[in-house]
């Protein structure tokens, strides 16, 4: 039996008829097949890649966002206790101010009642010096109605004169 | 390598023997079957042709009437070696008891050119031998025989199945933008195919230079894939052993090893004749290289055309053993017809798998071949 040896005629026709349509396939068939495959998964690998920069991206840019934000954050909060401390400032400034003012005021009233006073007492003295003369003209015109006292006044006037004059 | 083959070949066999005996229990049907097979193998190793296997050939020229046999119970080897042998003629069934047949031109050029079927074959003076092979009816000596056997046109119609697939395959690649549409029909069930040795192609032989043996490693595992297959189906398209033919896996086998061999880089050939080994190893390291590189091809021959062979063997003793038991009564028969079938549906099942997994070991090989050849200085 010819099980293990190969037969010519078969061995003839495989070559020719696998290296006919092994030529026909390797011009025409597998290269355009792998060769499309190949671009697609190219594309496909491409695309990937393309997708995980983008997220990458996408990410960098939250971190910068937040980043951003909380940038903001702070410095809203320091314009905000800037704010509250120039509001101290001036209403204690305004407060110093007003004390200030106040004590003037309060000085210059003082001066002025001080005046006041002078005056009306000037005035008060000046009365009662005009009072106390008519009352002692009316009292030596009542005193010097009378003789015998009109004497003894001259007498006590002369004697103080001339212990006056002694004395000088 | 081919040693530890056909061992397990033999084994192979000789389970299917023993099934098939130890159901039978009779000792000249174990006779009939066993002994012509382990006799093909011992002739196989050997080489020369046993005449029993002669016997066989003989009756495969009878065509094989069921008249004729019912006397003595069927020939089981010979149905078998009829199925997985070549032929000058394409022999499909029995209809009420003549052969039909398709015929096949012989070819035979021998002091010119001669064309004629097998019917004629006497009138050009040409007659069968032992073997089943066109002799010259006069000297007995084999002509250059051309003919386009059972086995040929198989080859035919399936490298031009391939052929009109692949190119339409390709056809749709050309005529649809790829990045634009996914595949569908056809180019979607054959671009898995040659995607995967594509990748493979490129996990074996590199980035360099895996474009060039590409388109190799695809013909080479659909072609085989396919052969395998039509192999499978039983009726007539298929059914010819074309991939458990020796003289096939041989043809692939040496495309590989020239493949190999013709496009090897200098390190490769540096490995083989000069390797960098201890003074005393320089002598043998060649030699011993050299039988490896030879030792390649047959192991890929062998591994493909045994392993199908072995499987067409298998299911054809489960389908020949419902036949065989007709004449024990109904109970036996039939309990063993239901234990055949089932063990037949595991067997074609199991062929399927196998068909698919020669085709890929036969090209991984290849790959990793053609790699090794392509091996530059580190």
């Amino acid at each position: 039996m010819s099980l293990v040896t190969p037969e010519f005629g078969l061995l003839f026709w495989m070559v020719v008829i696998f290296g006919i349509v092994f030529f026909l396939l390797a011009k025409f068939g597998f290269p355009i097949i792998t060769s499309s495959v190949e671009k697609r998964s190219d594309k496909i690998a491409q695309s990937l890649k393309d997708a995980d920069e983008i997220e990458a991206r996408m990410a960098a840019w939250k971190v910068e966002q937040e980043q951003m934000m909380e940038e903001v954050r702070r410095q809203q909060s320091a314009i905000l206790k800037e704010a509250a401390d120039t509001k101290t400032r001036i209403v204690a400034e305004a407060k110093e101010e007003a004390r200030d003012e106040a004590g003037k005021i309060l000085a210059q009233a003082r001066t002025e009642i001080a005046a006041e006073k002078e005056s009306a007492l000037r005035d008060v003295r000046k009365e009662v010096a005009l009072l106390s003369v008519q009352v002692a003209e009316k009292i030596l015109r009542h005193e010097l109605s009378e003789e015998g006292t009109r004497q003894a006044f001259i007498d006590s006037l002369v004697d103080e004169a001339g212990k006056a004059e002694m004395r000088s | 390598m081919m040693l530890v083959f056909l061992i397990s070949f033999l084994l192979l066999q000789g389970s299917g023997a023993d099934v098939f005996s130890s159901a039978n229990n009779i000792a000249d049907a174990t006779e009939n079957t066993s002994a012509p097979v382990a006799s093909n193998i011992a002739d196989a190793t050997a080489n020369t042709s046993a005449p029993e296997a002669g016997n066989i050939a003989d009756a495969t020229e009878n065509t094989s009437a069921p008249e004729a046999t019912e006397e003595e119970g069927i020939n089981v080897g010979e149905i078998i070696f009829e199925h997985i042998g070549d032929e000058y003629e394409w022999h499909i069934t029995e209809w009420k008891g003549k052969p039909v047949a398709i015929p096949l031109p012989c070819i035979v050029i021998e002091n010119g050119v001669h064309v004629f079927t097998l019917h004629h074959a006497v009138e050009n003076g040409y007659t069968l031998n032992e073997d089943g092979k066109l002799v010259n009816a006069e000297t007995g000596k084999r002509p250059l025989d051309l003919s386009i056997t059972k086995n040929v046109l198989s080859l035919m119609m399936s490298s031009l199945l391939l052929l009109v697939i692949v190119l339409l395959t390709a056809r749709w690649y050309r005529r649809h933008d790829v990045l634009e549409e996914a595949p569908t029909g056809l180019a979607a069930c054959m671009e898995p195919l040659v995607m995967m040795v594509h990748e493979m192609a490129r996990e074996n032989i590199g980035e360099q230079d895996y474009r060039r043996y590409s388109p190799y490693l695809c013909m080479a595992f659909l072609w085989i894939l396919f052969n395998n297959f039509l192999g499978i189906l039983p009726f007539f398209p298929g059914g010819a052993n074309l991939t458990g033919n020796i003289a096939i896996t041989l043809v692939l086998a040496l495309c590989t090893f020239f493949t190999v061999n013709l496009t090897g880089t200098k390190h490769y050939y540096k490995e083989i004749f000069a390797p960098d080994v201890p003074g005393f190893l320089k002598p043998i390291m060649p030699v011993i290289e050299v039988f490896s590189a030879l030792m390649k091809p047959v192991s890929l021959t062998i591994r493909l055309f045994a392993n199908m062979l072995a499987g067409h063997i298998m299911i054809l003793c489960m389908v020949c053993m419902i036949f065989i038991m007709a004449k024990y009564g109904p109970l036996l028969s039939g309990s063993l017809t239901v234990v055949s079938v089932l063990f037949g549906v595991f067997l074609d099942a199991l062929e399927c798998l196998v068909a698919f997994i020669q085709a890929y070991v036969f090209t991984m090989l290849s790959s990793i071949y053609i790699g090794l050849a392509r091996a530059h200085e580190e």
